[in-house]
Protein backbone atom coordinates (compact mmCIF):
# COMPACT_ATOMS: atom_id res chain seq x y z
CA UNK A 1 0.00 0.00 0.00
CA UNK A 2 2.56 2.45 1.12
CA UNK A 3 4.63 1.37 -2.01
CA UNK A 4 2.01 2.95 -4.66
CA UNK A 5 0.14 5.68 -1.80
CA UNK A 6 3.84 7.46 -1.12
CA UNK A 7 4.58 8.39 -4.87
CA UNK A 8 1.26 9.17 -5.88
CA UNK A 9 1.23 11.74 -2.70
CA UNK A 10 4.22 12.93 -3.46
CA UNK A 11 2.82 13.85 -7.17
CA UNK A 12 -0.04 15.42 -6.01
CA UNK A 13 1.73 17.62 -3.46
CA UNK A 14 3.66 19.34 -6.59
CA UNK A 15 0.17 19.77 -8.23
CA UNK A 16 0.41 23.73 -6.68
CA UNK A 17 3.86 23.73 -8.20
CA UNK A 18 3.15 22.75 -11.74
CA UNK A 19 -0.27 25.32 -11.32
CA UNK A 20 1.84 28.22 -10.77
CA UNK A 21 4.34 27.47 -13.39
CA UNK A 22 1.65 26.82 -16.12
CA UNK A 23 0.23 30.30 -14.57
CA UNK A 24 4.00 32.09 -15.18
CA UNK A 25 4.64 30.27 -18.26
CA UNK A 26 1.25 31.23 -19.99
CA UNK A 27 0.75 34.43 -18.54
CA UNK A 28 -2.40 33.29 -16.47
CA UNK A 29 -1.32 35.13 -13.58
CA UNK A 30 -3.86 38.31 -13.77
CA UNK A 31 -4.03 41.89 -12.60
CA UNK A 32 -0.91 41.41 -9.91
CA UNK A 33 0.95 38.67 -10.87
CA UNK A 34 3.47 38.95 -8.00
CA UNK A 35 1.05 38.88 -5.32
CA UNK A 36 -0.10 35.72 -7.16
CA UNK A 37 2.19 33.80 -6.85
CA UNK A 38 3.36 35.45 -3.29
CA UNK A 39 -0.66 34.19 -2.52
CA UNK A 40 -0.80 31.23 -4.11
CA UNK A 41 2.88 29.68 -2.82
CA UNK A 42 1.89 30.88 1.08
CA UNK A 43 -1.55 29.21 0.74
CA UNK A 44 0.00 26.02 0.14
CA UNK A 45 2.17 26.10 2.83
CA UNK A 46 -0.16 26.81 4.80
CA UNK A 47 -2.05 23.63 3.92
CA UNK A 48 1.12 22.06 4.03
CA UNK A 49 1.70 22.81 7.39
CA UNK A 50 -2.12 22.09 8.60
CA UNK A 51 -2.06 18.50 6.79
CA UNK A 52 1.32 17.37 8.18
CA UNK A 53 -0.28 18.63 11.45
CA UNK A 54 -3.02 16.32 11.02
CA UNK A 55 -1.27 12.93 10.50
CA UNK A 56 -1.00 12.26 14.36
CA UNK A 57 -4.47 13.09 15.14
CA UNK A 58 -5.62 10.69 12.34
CA UNK A 59 -3.69 8.16 13.44
CA UNK A 60 -4.89 8.38 17.20
CA UNK A 61 -8.36 8.60 15.49
CA UNK A 62 -7.95 6.10 12.78
CA UNK A 63 -5.92 3.89 14.52
CA UNK A 64 -3.78 3.58 11.63
CA UNK A 65 -0.81 3.97 11.80
CA UNK A 66 0.26 4.77 8.31
CA UNK A 67 -0.60 8.37 8.49
CA UNK A 68 2.53 8.99 10.16
CA UNK A 69 4.82 7.57 6.73
CA UNK A 70 3.24 10.52 5.08
CA UNK A 71 4.28 13.19 8.24
CA UNK A 72 7.51 14.31 6.95
CA UNK A 73 7.06 14.14 2.98
CA UNK A 74 4.28 16.81 3.85
CA UNK A 75 6.53 18.87 6.54
CA UNK A 76 8.86 19.20 3.63
CA UNK A 77 6.31 20.71 1.57
CA UNK A 78 5.44 22.72 3.85
CA UNK A 79 9.11 24.03 3.96
CA UNK A 80 9.26 23.75 0.11
CA UNK A 81 6.74 26.09 -0.78
CA UNK A 82 7.53 28.28 2.46
CA UNK A 83 10.73 28.73 0.79
CA UNK A 84 9.06 29.75 -2.49
CA UNK A 85 6.86 32.01 -0.63
CA UNK A 86 9.76 33.82 0.76
CA UNK A 87 11.68 33.70 -2.29
CA UNK A 88 8.96 35.17 -3.80
CA UNK A 89 8.65 38.24 -1.95
CA UNK A 90 12.47 39.20 -1.68
CA UNK A 91 13.24 38.29 -5.20
CA UNK A 92 10.08 39.16 -7.15
CA UNK A 93 8.61 41.66 -4.91
CA UNK A 94 11.06 43.91 -3.43
CA UNK A 95 13.67 42.38 -6.24
CA UNK A 96 16.79 41.58 -3.68
CA UNK A 97 16.34 45.39 -2.18
CA UNK A 98 16.90 44.43 1.38
CA UNK A 99 15.95 48.11 2.85
CA UNK A 100 12.32 47.95 2.48
CA UNK A 101 12.87 44.22 3.32
CA UNK A 102 14.26 44.58 6.82
CA UNK A 103 11.90 47.53 7.00
CA UNK A 104 8.79 45.38 6.41
CA UNK A 105 10.53 42.72 9.16
CA UNK A 106 10.96 45.30 12.20
CA UNK A 107 7.75 47.00 11.81
CA UNK A 108 5.21 44.96 10.22
CA UNK A 109 4.14 42.22 12.17
CA UNK A 110 2.53 39.63 10.29
CA UNK A 111 6.00 39.48 7.99
CA UNK A 112 8.13 39.28 11.38
CA UNK A 113 5.94 36.08 12.29
CA UNK A 114 5.90 34.75 8.88
CA UNK A 115 9.59 34.77 8.48
CA UNK A 116 9.83 33.19 12.41
CA UNK A 117 7.41 30.34 11.25
CA UNK A 118 10.10 29.79 7.95
CA UNK A 119 13.43 30.28 10.35
CA UNK A 120 11.42 27.54 12.84
CA UNK A 121 10.78 25.18 9.87
CA UNK A 122 14.65 25.22 9.08
CA UNK A 123 16.08 23.39 12.34
CA UNK A 124 12.77 20.33 11.14
CA UNK A 125 13.97 20.36 7.53
CA UNK A 126 17.58 19.67 8.05
CA UNK A 127 16.89 17.18 10.92
CA UNK A 128 14.02 15.63 9.22
CA UNK A 129 16.21 11.97 7.70
CA UNK A 130 16.19 9.10 9.45
CA UNK A 131 19.91 9.21 10.07
CA UNK A 132 19.13 12.43 12.42
CA UNK A 133 16.10 10.84 14.16
CA UNK A 134 18.53 8.06 15.30
CA UNK A 135 21.70 11.19 16.37
CA UNK A 136 18.98 12.93 18.20
CA UNK A 137 17.08 10.42 19.60
CA UNK A 138 14.78 11.91 22.70
CA UNK A 139 15.89 15.16 20.95
CA UNK A 140 14.64 15.10 18.08
CA UNK A 141 10.54 14.75 18.89
CA UNK A 142 11.25 17.89 21.11
CA UNK A 143 12.77 19.76 18.01
CA UNK A 144 9.67 18.66 15.86
CA UNK A 145 7.24 19.93 18.70
CA UNK A 146 8.12 23.10 17.02
CA UNK A 147 5.70 22.10 14.33
CA UNK A 148 3.08 23.00 16.58
CA UNK A 149 4.38 26.78 17.04
CA UNK A 150 4.95 27.20 13.17
CA UNK A 151 1.41 26.21 13.04
CA UNK A 152 0.39 28.83 14.88
CA UNK A 153 2.57 31.47 13.36
CA UNK A 154 1.63 30.55 9.77
CA UNK A 155 -2.14 31.06 10.76
CA UNK A 156 -1.30 34.44 12.48
CA UNK A 157 0.35 35.80 9.50
CA UNK A 158 -2.59 34.84 7.27
CA UNK A 159 -4.65 36.83 10.12
CA UNK A 160 -2.14 39.83 10.74
CA UNK A 161 -2.18 39.93 6.94
CA UNK A 162 -5.75 40.07 6.18
CA UNK A 163 -8.10 42.99 5.88
CA UNK A 164 -10.25 40.99 7.56
CA UNK A 165 -10.37 37.71 9.44
CA UNK A 166 -13.67 36.48 6.86
CA UNK A 167 -13.45 34.14 5.72
CA UNK A 168 -10.22 32.43 4.60
CA UNK A 169 -8.43 33.51 7.85
CA UNK A 170 -10.98 31.80 9.66
CA UNK A 171 -11.32 28.74 8.55
CA UNK A 172 -7.79 28.03 8.72
CA UNK A 173 -7.86 29.48 12.23
CA UNK A 174 -10.82 27.06 12.96
CA UNK A 175 -8.67 23.78 11.50
CA UNK A 176 -5.68 24.77 13.41
CA UNK A 177 -7.72 25.25 16.81
CA UNK A 178 -9.42 21.96 16.41
CA UNK A 179 -6.02 19.97 15.14
CA UNK A 180 -4.74 21.73 18.71
CA UNK A 181 -7.32 20.21 20.33
CA UNK A 182 -6.68 16.78 19.67
CA UNK A 183 -3.29 16.97 20.49
CA UNK A 184 -4.91 18.36 24.38
CA UNK A 185 -3.88 15.05 25.16
CA UNK A 186 -0.27 15.89 24.21
CA UNK A 187 -0.51 19.33 26.02
CA UNK A 188 -1.75 17.86 29.15
CA UNK A 189 0.94 15.55 29.33
CA UNK A 190 3.69 18.24 28.39
CA UNK A 191 1.95 20.12 31.48
CA UNK A 192 2.06 17.30 33.75
CA UNK A 193 5.53 16.41 32.59
CA UNK A 194 6.89 19.72 33.61
CA UNK A 195 5.21 19.59 37.02
CA UNK A 196 6.95 16.89 38.14
CA UNK A 197 10.27 17.74 36.86
CA UNK B 1 -6.44 71.92 -14.93
CA UNK B 2 -3.54 69.66 -14.45
CA UNK B 3 -5.15 66.32 -13.61
CA UNK B 4 -2.16 64.17 -14.17
CA UNK B 5 1.80 64.26 -14.40
CA UNK B 6 2.86 61.08 -14.79
CA UNK B 7 4.66 59.58 -18.37
CA UNK B 8 3.11 56.71 -19.31
CA UNK B 9 7.04 54.97 -19.40
CA UNK B 10 6.90 55.72 -15.56
CA UNK B 11 3.61 53.66 -15.19
CA UNK B 12 3.21 50.46 -17.58
CA UNK B 13 4.56 48.35 -20.11
CA UNK B 14 3.68 49.59 -23.34
CA UNK B 15 2.64 45.96 -24.37
CA UNK B 16 -0.11 45.56 -22.25
CA UNK B 17 -2.32 49.04 -22.98
CA UNK B 18 -3.67 50.95 -25.30
CA UNK B 19 -2.20 54.05 -25.91
CA UNK B 20 -4.06 56.87 -25.67
CA UNK B 21 -5.09 57.49 -29.36
CA UNK B 22 -6.58 54.26 -29.42
CA UNK B 23 -8.54 55.12 -26.79
CA UNK B 24 -10.00 57.84 -27.76
CA UNK B 25 -10.82 56.49 -31.47
CA UNK B 26 -12.64 53.77 -29.16
CA UNK B 27 -14.10 56.27 -26.89
CA UNK B 28 -15.48 58.04 -30.10
CA UNK B 29 -17.47 54.47 -31.56
CA UNK B 30 -18.76 54.12 -28.59
CA UNK B 31 -20.15 57.52 -27.66
CA UNK B 32 -21.38 57.17 -30.94
CA UNK B 33 -23.63 54.21 -30.66
CA UNK B 34 -23.74 52.32 -27.27
CA UNK B 35 -23.95 55.46 -25.28
CA UNK B 36 -26.09 58.79 -27.68
CA UNK B 37 -28.73 58.84 -24.64
CA UNK B 38 -26.19 59.15 -21.82
CA UNK B 39 -25.14 63.26 -21.28
CA UNK B 40 -21.32 63.10 -21.93
CA UNK B 41 -18.66 65.59 -23.01
CA UNK B 42 -15.50 63.98 -23.96
CA UNK B 43 -13.79 66.85 -25.17
CA UNK B 44 -13.69 68.36 -21.84
CA UNK B 45 -9.67 67.54 -21.29
CA UNK B 46 -7.25 67.70 -24.13
CA UNK B 47 -3.95 66.11 -23.52
CA UNK B 48 -0.24 66.99 -24.29
CA UNK B 49 1.94 64.08 -25.54
CA UNK B 50 3.95 64.48 -22.35
CA UNK B 51 0.99 63.53 -20.16
CA UNK B 52 -0.05 61.02 -22.34
CA UNK B 53 -0.03 57.43 -20.29
CA UNK B 54 -1.29 54.22 -20.38
CA UNK B 55 -4.54 52.84 -19.19
CA UNK B 56 -5.11 50.58 -16.90
CA UNK B 57 -7.27 47.74 -19.13
CA UNK B 58 -10.08 47.14 -19.20
CA UNK B 59 -10.05 43.71 -18.03
CA UNK B 60 -8.69 44.10 -15.28
CA UNK B 61 -10.45 47.75 -13.67
CA UNK B 62 -13.47 45.43 -13.96
CA UNK B 63 -12.56 42.00 -12.63
CA UNK B 64 -10.30 43.25 -9.94
CA UNK B 65 -12.26 45.33 -6.94
CA UNK B 66 -12.34 45.11 -3.38
CA UNK B 67 -16.03 45.76 -3.11
CA UNK B 68 -16.86 43.48 -0.14
CA UNK B 69 -21.09 43.55 -0.22
CA UNK B 70 -20.29 41.18 -2.91
CA UNK B 71 -17.86 39.13 -1.20
CA UNK B 72 -14.23 39.29 0.10
CA UNK B 73 -11.99 38.21 -2.69
CA UNK B 74 -11.08 40.32 -5.54
CA UNK B 75 -12.86 38.54 -8.08
CA UNK B 76 -16.05 38.44 -6.31
CA UNK B 77 -17.74 41.64 -7.49
CA UNK B 78 -17.38 40.66 -11.06
CA UNK B 79 -19.12 37.41 -10.45
CA UNK B 80 -21.21 38.44 -7.57
CA UNK B 81 -22.43 41.33 -8.77
CA UNK B 82 -24.16 40.11 -12.33
CA UNK B 83 -27.46 40.61 -11.42
CA UNK B 84 -27.59 43.59 -9.43
CA UNK B 85 -30.16 45.58 -9.78
CA UNK B 86 -29.61 49.41 -10.23
CA UNK B 87 -32.68 51.02 -11.95
CA UNK B 88 -34.57 52.32 -10.05
CA UNK B 89 -32.20 54.30 -7.83
CA UNK B 90 -32.54 57.48 -6.13
CA UNK B 91 -30.24 59.28 -4.17
CA UNK B 92 -31.03 61.51 -1.33
CA UNK B 93 -29.44 64.80 -0.44
CA UNK B 94 -30.10 65.69 3.49
CA UNK B 95 -29.15 66.78 6.84
CA UNK B 96 -27.69 70.24 7.76
CA UNK B 97 -29.21 71.90 4.47
CA UNK B 98 -32.49 74.18 3.85
CA UNK B 99 -33.53 72.09 1.45
CA UNK B 100 -33.21 68.44 0.84
CA UNK B 101 -34.24 66.69 -2.28
CA UNK B 102 -34.31 63.17 -3.33
CA UNK B 103 -33.60 62.78 -7.35
CA UNK B 104 -32.84 59.43 -8.77
CA UNK B 105 -29.88 58.48 -10.96
CA UNK B 106 -31.60 59.15 -14.41
CA UNK B 107 -32.51 62.96 -13.32
CA UNK B 108 -29.14 63.48 -12.28
CA UNK B 109 -27.58 62.46 -15.68
CA UNK B 110 -29.84 64.32 -17.24
CA UNK B 111 -28.91 67.50 -15.25
CA UNK B 112 -25.28 67.18 -15.17
CA UNK B 113 -23.52 66.19 -18.07
CA UNK B 114 -20.50 63.84 -17.51
CA UNK B 115 -16.61 64.01 -18.47
CA UNK B 116 -13.98 62.17 -19.03
CA UNK B 117 -11.19 62.01 -16.28
CA UNK B 118 -8.01 59.89 -16.46
CA UNK B 119 -7.23 59.31 -13.14
CA UNK B 120 -5.00 57.34 -10.59
CA UNK B 121 -6.19 55.20 -8.31
CA UNK B 122 -3.99 54.01 -5.90
CA UNK B 123 -5.52 51.16 -3.43
CA UNK B 124 -4.63 51.18 0.72
CA UNK B 125 -3.41 47.43 -0.23
CA UNK B 126 -0.04 48.98 -2.25
CA UNK B 127 -1.78 48.45 -5.83
CA UNK B 128 -2.00 51.05 -8.68
CA UNK B 129 -4.44 51.12 -11.32
CA UNK B 130 -5.33 54.49 -14.40
CA UNK B 131 -8.46 54.56 -14.80
CA UNK B 132 -10.72 56.48 -17.48
CA UNK B 133 -13.77 57.53 -15.57
CA UNK B 134 -16.88 59.21 -16.64
CA UNK B 135 -18.13 61.97 -14.27
CA UNK B 136 -18.91 64.98 -12.72
CA UNK B 137 -17.36 67.51 -10.30
CA UNK B 138 -19.50 65.98 -6.75
CA UNK B 139 -19.69 69.94 -6.39
CA UNK B 140 -22.54 70.04 -9.15
CA UNK B 141 -24.46 67.81 -7.49
CA UNK B 142 -23.89 69.31 -3.81
CA UNK B 143 -25.24 73.10 -5.44
CA UNK B 144 -28.28 71.77 -5.89
CA UNK B 145 -28.83 72.11 -2.17
CA UNK B 146 -28.22 74.87 0.27
CA UNK B 147 -26.07 73.68 3.41
CA UNK B 148 -26.51 75.58 6.46
CA UNK B 149 -23.99 77.27 8.62
CA UNK B 150 -23.45 73.92 10.72
CA UNK B 151 -22.77 71.77 7.90
CA UNK B 152 -18.75 70.90 7.93
CA UNK B 153 -18.79 67.19 6.53
CA UNK B 154 -20.38 65.45 4.33
CA UNK B 155 -21.57 61.87 4.82
CA UNK B 156 -21.68 59.15 1.94
CA UNK B 157 -23.47 56.31 2.77
CA UNK B 158 -24.12 53.19 0.23
CA UNK B 159 -26.64 50.75 -0.61
CA UNK B 160 -27.66 48.80 1.88
CA UNK B 161 -29.29 45.35 0.12
CA UNK B 162 -28.38 41.77 1.63
CA UNK B 163 -30.64 39.91 -0.88
CA UNK B 164 -28.82 40.96 -3.85
CA UNK B 165 -25.39 41.57 -1.75
CA UNK B 166 -24.19 38.49 -0.52
CA UNK B 167 -21.27 39.81 1.75
CA UNK B 168 -23.46 41.64 3.59
CA UNK B 169 -24.75 38.91 5.29
CA UNK B 170 -22.07 38.52 7.44
CA UNK B 171 -20.85 41.39 9.74
CA UNK B 172 -17.73 42.08 7.61
CA UNK B 173 -18.33 45.51 7.90
CA UNK B 174 -20.31 47.84 9.83
CA UNK B 175 -23.12 48.07 7.24
CA UNK B 176 -23.87 50.04 5.24
CA UNK B 177 -20.57 51.31 4.19
CA UNK B 178 -19.99 54.87 5.19
CA UNK B 179 -17.42 57.48 4.47
CA UNK B 180 -16.94 60.75 4.64
CA UNK B 181 -15.25 63.91 2.91
CA UNK B 182 -14.92 67.36 4.51
CA UNK B 183 -16.75 69.75 3.01
CA UNK B 184 -14.31 71.64 0.83
CA UNK B 185 -12.52 68.39 0.07
CA UNK B 186 -16.03 67.39 -1.63
CA UNK B 187 -16.24 70.54 -2.99
CA UNK B 188 -12.99 70.25 -4.45
CA UNK B 189 -13.15 70.23 -8.66
CA UNK B 190 -10.76 67.24 -8.71
CA UNK B 191 -13.95 65.19 -6.42
CA UNK B 192 -16.36 63.64 -9.05
CA UNK B 193 -19.19 61.21 -8.87
CA UNK B 194 -18.36 58.48 -11.28
CA UNK B 195 -21.12 57.71 -14.05
CA UNK B 196 -19.19 55.09 -16.09
CA UNK B 197 -15.81 54.24 -17.10
CA UNK B 198 -14.26 53.52 -20.57
CA UNK B 199 -17.10 55.73 -22.19
CA UNK B 200 -19.32 53.10 -20.91
CA UNK B 201 -21.86 52.97 -18.21
CA UNK B 202 -20.25 51.85 -14.72
CA UNK B 203 -20.35 48.29 -14.11
CA UNK B 204 -22.29 47.27 -11.37
CA UNK B 205 -18.53 45.72 -9.47
CA UNK B 206 -17.08 49.14 -10.32
CA UNK B 207 -20.02 50.20 -8.04
CA UNK B 208 -22.90 51.41 -10.19
CA UNK B 209 -25.10 53.13 -10.32
CA UNK B 210 -22.99 56.27 -9.12
CA UNK B 211 -19.70 56.23 -6.90
CA UNK B 212 -17.29 58.73 -5.61
CA UNK B 213 -14.11 59.47 -6.84
CA UNK B 214 -11.12 60.99 -4.42
CA UNK B 215 -7.92 60.50 -6.76
CA UNK B 216 -5.87 61.70 -3.70
CA UNK B 217 -6.87 59.75 -1.06
CA UNK B 218 -6.69 55.54 -1.01
CA UNK B 219 -9.31 53.79 -3.18
CA UNK B 220 -12.11 53.02 0.05
CA UNK B 221 -12.52 56.97 0.35
CA UNK B 222 -14.42 56.57 -2.70
CA UNK B 223 -17.78 55.07 -2.10
CA UNK B 224 -19.86 52.99 -4.37
CA UNK B 225 -23.37 52.61 -4.99
CA UNK B 226 -24.15 55.61 -3.12
CA UNK B 227 -27.93 56.27 -1.90
CA UNK B 228 -27.59 59.33 0.53
CA UNK B 229 -25.38 62.35 0.90
CA UNK B 230 -25.84 64.03 4.12
CA UNK B 231 -24.47 67.38 5.14
CA UNK B 232 -22.88 66.71 9.08
CA UNK B 233 -21.95 69.00 11.88
CA UNK B 234 -19.44 66.19 13.17
CA UNK B 235 -16.95 64.29 11.53
CA UNK B 236 -18.39 60.75 10.17
CA UNK B 237 -16.90 57.68 11.48
CA UNK B 238 -16.52 55.47 7.62
CA UNK B 239 -16.36 51.68 8.05
CA UNK B 240 -12.68 51.37 8.08
CA UNK B 241 -13.07 53.83 10.57
CA UNK B 242 -15.23 51.63 12.71
CA UNK B 243 -13.78 48.52 11.70
CA UNK B 244 -9.70 49.78 12.66
CA UNK B 245 -9.28 52.76 13.65
CA UNK B 246 -5.58 52.00 13.88
CA UNK B 247 -5.03 51.52 10.43
CA UNK B 248 -7.62 53.54 8.55
CA UNK B 249 -7.69 57.16 9.80
CA UNK B 250 -10.46 59.73 8.13
CA UNK B 251 -8.28 62.05 5.87
CA UNK B 252 -6.72 58.77 4.29
CA UNK B 253 -4.82 60.39 1.65
CA UNK B 254 -2.42 58.99 -0.43
CA UNK B 255 0.90 59.36 1.91
CA UNK B 256 4.23 57.44 0.95
CA UNK B 257 5.48 58.79 4.60
CA UNK B 258 2.93 57.20 6.92
CA UNK B 259 3.30 53.69 7.00
CA UNK B 260 0.64 51.26 7.35
CA UNK B 261 0.98 47.95 9.58
CA UNK B 262 -0.40 45.78 6.46
CA UNK B 263 1.24 47.35 3.23
CA UNK B 264 4.12 49.17 2.23
CA UNK B 265 2.88 52.56 1.32
CA UNK B 266 5.48 53.80 0.26
CA UNK B 267 6.01 51.98 -3.04
CA UNK B 268 2.88 50.30 -5.43
CA UNK B 269 2.33 47.83 -7.99
CA UNK B 270 1.10 48.59 -11.29
CA UNK B 271 -1.70 46.44 -12.14
CA UNK B 272 -1.32 44.43 -15.12
CA UNK B 273 2.31 44.26 -14.97
CA UNK B 274 4.46 41.20 -15.12
CA UNK B 275 6.34 39.24 -12.42
CA UNK B 276 9.76 41.20 -13.07
CA UNK B 277 8.45 44.64 -13.05
CA UNK B 278 9.75 46.84 -10.07
CA UNK B 279 7.28 48.28 -7.59
CA UNK B 280 7.12 52.25 -8.29
CA UNK B 281 7.39 55.03 -5.94
CA UNK B 282 3.99 56.01 -4.33
CA UNK B 283 3.80 59.85 -4.69
CA UNK B 284 1.75 62.44 -2.16
CA UNK B 285 -1.07 63.17 -2.74
CA UNK B 286 -1.34 60.16 -5.27
CA UNK B 287 0.51 63.35 -7.79
CA UNK B 288 -2.49 65.74 -6.88
CA UNK B 289 -0.31 67.83 -4.70
CA UNK B 290 -0.28 70.99 -6.89
CA UNK B 291 -4.55 71.17 -6.78
CA UNK B 292 -5.14 69.70 -3.38
CA UNK B 293 -2.28 70.07 -0.82
CA UNK B 294 -3.59 73.72 0.06
CA UNK B 295 -6.26 71.74 1.49
CA UNK B 296 -3.80 70.41 4.10
CA UNK B 297 -1.95 73.47 4.93
CA UNK B 298 -1.09 73.52 8.84
CA UNK B 299 -2.31 69.93 9.25
CA UNK B 300 0.04 67.59 10.97
CA UNK B 301 -0.64 64.77 7.88
CA UNK B 302 0.93 61.56 10.30
CA UNK B 303 -1.51 62.18 12.81
CA UNK B 304 -4.44 63.00 10.35
CA UNK B 305 -3.88 59.84 8.83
Amino acid sequence: MIRIFKPTIFVLCLVPLIIIAYQILFNQLGAEPVKQITHHTGEWTLRFILLSLAMTPLKNITKILAWIKYRRMLGLFAFFYGTLHLLTYIGFDYQFNLDPIIDDVLNKKFIFIGLAAWLLMLPLAVTSNQKMVLILKQNWKKIHRLSYLIGIFAVLHFIWLSKTIFFEPLIYLIILITLLTLRLDFIKFLFKKKSVT
Amino acid sequence: MKLHKFKSSEITPESLYINRRKFLKKMGILTGSALTSQNIITSAFSYTPETERKITPYKFVTTYNNYYEFGTSKSDPHKNSKDFITKPWDIKIDGEVENEITLSVEEIKNMIPSEERVYRFRCVEGWSMVVPWLGFPLNKLLNKVKPTSKAKYVKFTSVYDPDQMKGQRFPVLNWPYKEGLRIDEAMHPLTIMVTGLYGKELPNQNGAPLRLIVPWKYGFKSAKAIVNIKFVEKMPVSSWMNASPKEYGFYSNVNPNVSHPRWSQATERVIGENIYSPRIKTVMFNGYGDEVASLYDGMDLRKNF
